[in-house]
């Protein structure tokens, strides 16, 4: 029983991984080239990896820091000092 | 924490100005070179950890204090959504300042392959600087909260000493 479903699941395993495109050739080329060309000429950014965090995915990184401050402030909070009513 | 030995504290006395320095230039060049303001200020972060293990939290405390580094957390964290807000007139987070010839890094950069010129990309560089800031002041603080917890817990016994009641 364990078997079959082990094999089962290897199958669609494997044909997921012998249909993926290779190495070196990505499948969506249109965006990858839009940031390469684009990033020094509107951004005048010579980092294009920081123009795509900073810039085009700015909202990202802002929730990003905002989990980074949601995670400090739950720290700090759970190793606070004192207790209630002190 | 107690202090370690000195050949521990003679190294660190020398070593962590690098660390300091290294970081701030990681979070300054962030739009020129691989980094930027998390990993800048992870750098800076670990400059504060490696104090505070060799030299002991005794000595550390008077110097960096959590209200100060709560204080630019939160001042970081605002200037990066005011940064967000600066472009709102064309949509949120659009860099209002590059190309435009302003002080605030407001230089067009060189086409092609060059090393980079300081005043560029706009609201990019500032918001390096911002999340510098908040990432800095934030894992700091982290660590000192914690140091403050094991010394509380090795103070008042074991338990939940200063937790609750």
């Amino acid at each position: 029983m364990y078997l079959v479903a082990l094999l089962l699941l290897g199958g669609i395993l494997w044909q997921g991984l012998v249909s993926v495109h290779p190495f070196g050739d990505p499948g969506e080329v249109p965006m990858d080239q839009y940031y390469l060309e684009k990033a020094q000429p509107e951004k005048a950014a010579n980092n294009v990896v920081t123009a795509i965090v900073f810039d085009y995915r700015g909202f990202d990184t802002l929730g990003e820091g905002a989990v980074l401050f949601t995670a400090i402030c739950s720290v700090a909070a759970l190793f606070r000092q004192g207790g209630h009513g002190k | 924490m107690k202090p370690m030995s000195v050949i521990v504290r003679t190294v660190s006395n020398m070593f962590t100005w690098f660390l300091m320095v290294f970081g701030a230039y990681v979070i300054v060049h962030g739009h020129l070179t691989p980094g930027g303001g998390f990993q800048g200020g992870a750098v800076v972060a670990t400059g504060i950890a490696f104090l505070l293990v060799a030299q002991g939290g005794d000595r550390l405390l008077p110097w960096v204090r959590p209200l100060y580094l709560t204080f630019l957390e939160s001042l970081g964290l605002l200037a990066f959504l005011a940064l967000g807000f600066l472009g709102v007139r064309r949509a949120f987070f659009y860099n209002a300042l590059a190309n435009t010839g302003s002080f605030w890094f407001g230089q067009p950069t060189p086409l092609g392959a060059n090393s980079g010129v300081l005043g560029t990309s706009g609201t990019i560089a500032l918001m390096n600087l911002a999340v510098g800031l908040e990432v800095m002041a934030g894992l700091s603080m982290i660590l000192l909260v914690m140091f403050k917890g094991i010394r509380l817990y090795e103070t008042q016994g074991k338990g939940e000493a200063g937790h609750d009641r």
